[in-house]
Order: structure tokens, then sequence, then C-alpha cells
């Protein structure tokens, strides 16, 4: 009779921790796509950011018209862009058109010392810096849940309820990482 | 790291529990020692209401506490914004539910702590000393290690070991206080009553005073050795959120080298500051009774992780700077695998250098916390307003040109913003 009450426990023991791994994966695996729209959140942000710079700027940079214009150009490709491929090419293209607008008014010093334009640059700097904190932080969550579908014994329960890896957000441009060649001939 | 959790939240309900006997038994040993026979029971019931209305208050109210008694006002995201886009940059990097309020200190010494029992109600302050000192990198270092001490719950179990400490000071201070008073009528009264249970009294009079000596002692020894370790774990979360590790390094360094002390700081809420407030001289034994890991070996580890941030890496620097194999970092957090990369540092618009323009910065800034407003003269000063001028002119200092005051007006819907 006791016999019968021990084996009940532990079954009720196994239950219980299995349901408690499945619900810490479901867990996991909402906050990867929370992290994830969290950095479209940031993203969005730029896009609104950058109309507001452009006003500020147009009356200092005269001979910058180019510059500017495919400042504009870049965001509404990057607004109207669909897949996340798309998406992550055209960031990559607004960011660079953003550098080099930020790049060519190191030469106006009258735009450099505007309040109104400070104040967007250390707006426009933190956005920047949040979209990278949004990655780093979605790159976390995503190394959490994978360790966790991948070790033992989380991994028995990952399998039998069909959890995937997710995929880390590397860096679009690949050629960053490349070390570059010299050579001396 | 989810084992320092669990580890806290479990340490916090035995210290609750723990310090709820403990209190108990020295509520009795000093009802006994007192006023036999009846007195334990009286001495119980007094440390009972003792620990119940200061674990309830320090629990629910005990950042709010913390916060005041340090002098902390709340700011909006305009009165510094950079303070506030680099705690938010934190927050999503930490993966925060909501912000965290935060706070600004007037205060000339640098430092910052962190409040809040859980990530959904935290809030850091920093000092108005800290703020000119120290570039973006630095800054987002400090924020980034309050924030991991909050996510730790190393203020969960604080708050309650805080508690801990100060009942048992309150309660030793209130017997050593109660001898001096008693010595003389109680003793008489006594004496006439117990005169079977002499040999027992006397053992329980000094069961009563070794212990209300020694248990301060032994609490605050306890309340340092934990605190030392939080500090550590701390700098290696706050390294790995921003993944930069130089950052907090040069604000420990910049922080530590300054010698202004802060005025309102005690005891309990010394381990709760990133850096001791209390600047001793350099004395050997200082280690034991320090809250704080001594500040050098701190910075040396942070500035030997050029090879990346993780956990991994910050306890291999750890061992290699202490000389200690103690495994400072839990399993879970061991699991950081990849490796985890430095960036490179921001660059950042140059602040103005000169000391008159970082005075003036602070004490624009103290005074916009204070709820003081700005006006700007026809000569150009700008006149600072206390909240509660109530004349109707204001005479600029300078140049002796009279203005209405804009702020008596209760209709005006515009607030003077400073330029």
């Amino acid at each position: 009779m006791t016999v019968l009450w021990v084996v009940l426990a532990v079954v009720v023991v196994i239950i219980l921790s299995v349901v408690g791994v499945f619900n810490s994966l479901v867990g996991l695996r909402n906050q990867v796509k929370n992290s994830w729209s969290q950095i479209e959140v940031q993203l969005k942000r730029r896009h609104d950011l950058i109309p507001n710079l452009i006003e500020s700027v147009k009356g200092y940079v005269q001979h910058e018209r180019g510059t500017l214009e495919n400042l504009t150009k870049a965001r509404s490709q990057a607004i109207s862009a669909q897949t996340v491929g798309e998406k992550a090419k055209a960031e990559g293209v607004l960011s660079g058109a953003l550098g080099r607008l930020m790049v060519s008014v190191e030469n106006y010093p009258d735009l450099k010392a505007n309040q109104n334009f400070l104040a967007l640059q250390e707006e426009l700097s933190s956005t920047e810096n949040r979209i990278a904190f949004a990655r780093q932080n979605y790159n976390d969550q995503v190394l959490a849940f994978n360790n966790k579908i991948q070790m033992f014994p989380s991994n028995l329960i990952a399998n039998s309820f069909a959890f995937t890896k997710e995929e880390f957000f590397e860096l679009e441009d690949k050629t960053e990482k490349e070390v570059p060649k010299v050579s001396f001939s | 790291m989810w084992e320092l959790i669990q580890e806290n939240k479990r340490k916090s309900i035995f210290l609750f529990i723990g310090m709820g006997l403990c209190l108990l038994l020295l509520g009795y040993l000093l009802g006994a020692a007192f006023f036999p026979p009846n007195g334990a029971i009286s001495g119980v019931s007094i440390a009972l209401i003792i620990w119940s209305v200061l674990s309830l208050v320090s629990f629910f109210s005990g950042d709010q506490i913390l916060l005041a008694t340090s002098g902390a006002k709340e700011i909006s995201s305009d009165v510094h914004p950079q303070l506030f886009n680099i705690v938010e940059e934190m927050k999503i990097a930490a993966n925060l539910p909501v912000m965290p309020k935060i706070y600004i200190m007037d205060e000339a010494a640098p430092n910052a702590f962190a409040t809040g029992r859980s990530p959904e109600r935290c809030a850091i302050a920093v000092t108005t000393g800290l703020l000119p000192r120290l570039n973006r990198d630095e800054l987002q270092g400090v924020i980034a290690h309050e924030m991991s001490h909050v996510l730790n719950r190393d203020v969960l179990f604080m708050t309650f070991a805080g508690i801990l400490l100060g009942c048992i000071v309150l309660i030793s201070n209130m017997f050593f206080r109660g001898m001096w008073y008693s010595s003389g009528s109680s003793r008489r009264y006594r004496s006439g009553r117990s005169s079977d249970g002499g040999k027992g009294q006397a053992l329980i009079f000094i069961f009563a005073i070794v212990f209300a000596i020694l248990a301060p002692i032994a609490a605050r020894l306890l309340y340092f050795a934990i605190s030392r370790r939080r500090e550590y774990l701390a700098d290696a979360s706050g390294a790995r959120l921003t993944r930069y590790p130089e950052g907090l390094a040069s604000a420990l360094e910049k922080i530590s080298s300054s010698d202004v002390e802060l005025t309102s700081a005690n005891q309990v809420t010394a381990p709760m500051y990133i850096v001791n407030p209390f600047k001793e001289k350099r004395m050997s034994f200082s280690s034991v009774l320090s809250t704080h890991p001594p500040i050098e070996e701190r910075i040396k580890i942070l500035k030997s992780m050029s090879g990346g941030a993780s956990y991994v890496q910050y306890q291999k620097a750890y061992a290699a700077v202490t000389g200690k194999s103690s495994q400072l970092i839990p399993p879970s957090g061991l699991e950081d695998q990849k490796e985890i990369p430095v960036r490179k540092a921001v660059p950042e618009a140059p602040k103005p250098q000169s000391v008159k323009d970082q005075a003036r910065a602070i004490g624009d800034l103290t005074r916009t916390i204070y709820d003081y407003t700005f006006l700007t003269c026809v000569c150009g000063l700008k006149i600072k307003v206390p909240p509660d001028f109530k004349k109707p002119k204001i005479v600029c200092p300078r140049c002796w040109h009279q203005m209405d005051n804009p702020f008596l007006k209760v209709a005006a819907p515009t607030s003077q913003t400073s330029s």
C-alpha cells in the first residue's frame, strides 16, 4: 500500500518539474520575442528623430545638400523595408548616411555650438547606443534560451515539446570582422 | 544570474526568521535579567513589537526612507537628459520591465546608490558631485553597477540585513541605557522579591550583557562580509552589461581620488553606495571592518579584463589579481561560454572644462532639483528665483533693473526655462 503512495508522490514530483521547466522555456522564448520588438522600437525612434535633425541642420550646412538628400532617402527606405533581411540592410545604409552627416558637421563650428543641435546630437547618439544595447540584450536572451534548450536535463523537455534554437543577431557587415591584409610586395 | 537571486531571496527569508528568533531571545534575556520573574514575557513582547514594526516599515517603505534621509530628489528627463538617456540605455541592456526612477542628491562628494526590492520598482540616485566629473562611459559604468545590485536582489537582502543590524543595535543600546538608569532603584526592589533565584538571576544577567555586547559586533562583521562579495559581483555584472569594464574602472578611480566626505551616510546605509563613503585612512585591519572591498583591487580586476567582458573573464581576472581561487561567480554565470568582446569607447562632445563652468553647471542642476526657476534679465544675467519668492517685483542684482515677478500670476501658462 505504501509503495503505491511513494510511486504516486514520485510521479507528482516529476510532473511538477516538467511543468516548471516547460514554463520557464516558454518564459525565455517570450523574452527573446520581447527583446526583438525592443530593437524595432529603438529603430523607429531613430526614424522619428531624423526629420528634426535635418531641419536643424539645413540652415547651416549649405554645401551638404547631397548628404542630406541621401539621409532622407535612406530613412524612407528603412521605413518601407518589409522582411528582416531587407530591414537589416536598410538600417545599415541609414547608419552609414547618418555617420557621414555627423562627420561633415565637424566643419561647421556655429552648428556645433548651437544648443538645439547639441541636444539633438545627444538624443541621436543615445538612440544609436540604445539600438546597440537592444541588440546586445536580444543576444543575451537568445543565449539564455539556447543554453536552456541544449543543456541537460531541460533539453529532454525542450525536444519533446519542439522548442527550437533561436538565431543570434550577427553583424550585417561581415567584412567588419575581417583582419585587414597587409602586403609588402 | 538566477543562483544569486535565489540565494538572496532564500537568505532574506532565513534572516527574517533568524532575526526574529534572535531578537526574541535578546528580549527574553533582558526581560528576565531586569524584571524577574514575569519580565521575560514583556521582554519578548517588546522585542516582537519592535521587530514587526521595523520589518514592516523597512520592507514596504525602506527605499523611500533611504532616499529621504540622503536628501535625494526625483528628477524628470528634461533636468538632465544625458543621465536619463544613460539610465534608459542600461534599462534596455539589463532587460528591466520598467524605467527606474532617477534621483539626484545635493552632495559635493561623488557617489551613487540604488534602492528597490525588485526590478519592477527601483530607483537610482547620484550626487551632484558625481555628474560633472565623469564622462559618458564612466557614468554608464556606475549606473550599470547600481542596476546590477537591484537585479541580483542585493538591495532586498541588504535591507533585511540592515534591519537586523539596526534592531540589534537599538535593543543593545536600550539595554545599556536601562542599566545605567536603573542601577539604583530597581535593584533594591528586585533583591527583595527574588531571594531564591539569586544564582540563576546572575547567570541570565551575564548572558544578557555578553549577548548585548557581542551581537552588534557579530552583526556588523557579517553585514560587511556579505556586502563585500556583492560588490565584486555587481562590478562583474556591470562590466558585462556595458561591455566596457574600462568605463567603470576609471569611474571608480575618479570617485576614490576625491577627498570630499558624504554628509548623509551612516554605517547601515554605507554598503549601498558604490564607493565607501567613509574615507578611512589606509589601515591594514580595515579589510574585515570595511563595507567594500579595497578599491584598488576592484579597479585592477576591471582593468585587466581587456580580453572580454563576460563573467568567466571576470572570474579569471579576480583570481589573477587577488590570488584567491574562491568561486565568486555562480555556475549559471559561468555558462557564458560565447566570448563577449569589449566594445570601443563612445566618443562624446567635450564638456566645459573650466572649473567655473563646472561649478556653474552643478549649481544650476542643484537649484533645478530644489524647484528654483530661472529668469534672464535684460543685461544678460541669469537670475535664480527661489520657489517661494512671492514679492511682486524681482530686482536684478547686477543692473538693478526691476521686472514683474512672472511666477506670481496664477494664470501664467508658460514657465521660464533656462537658456
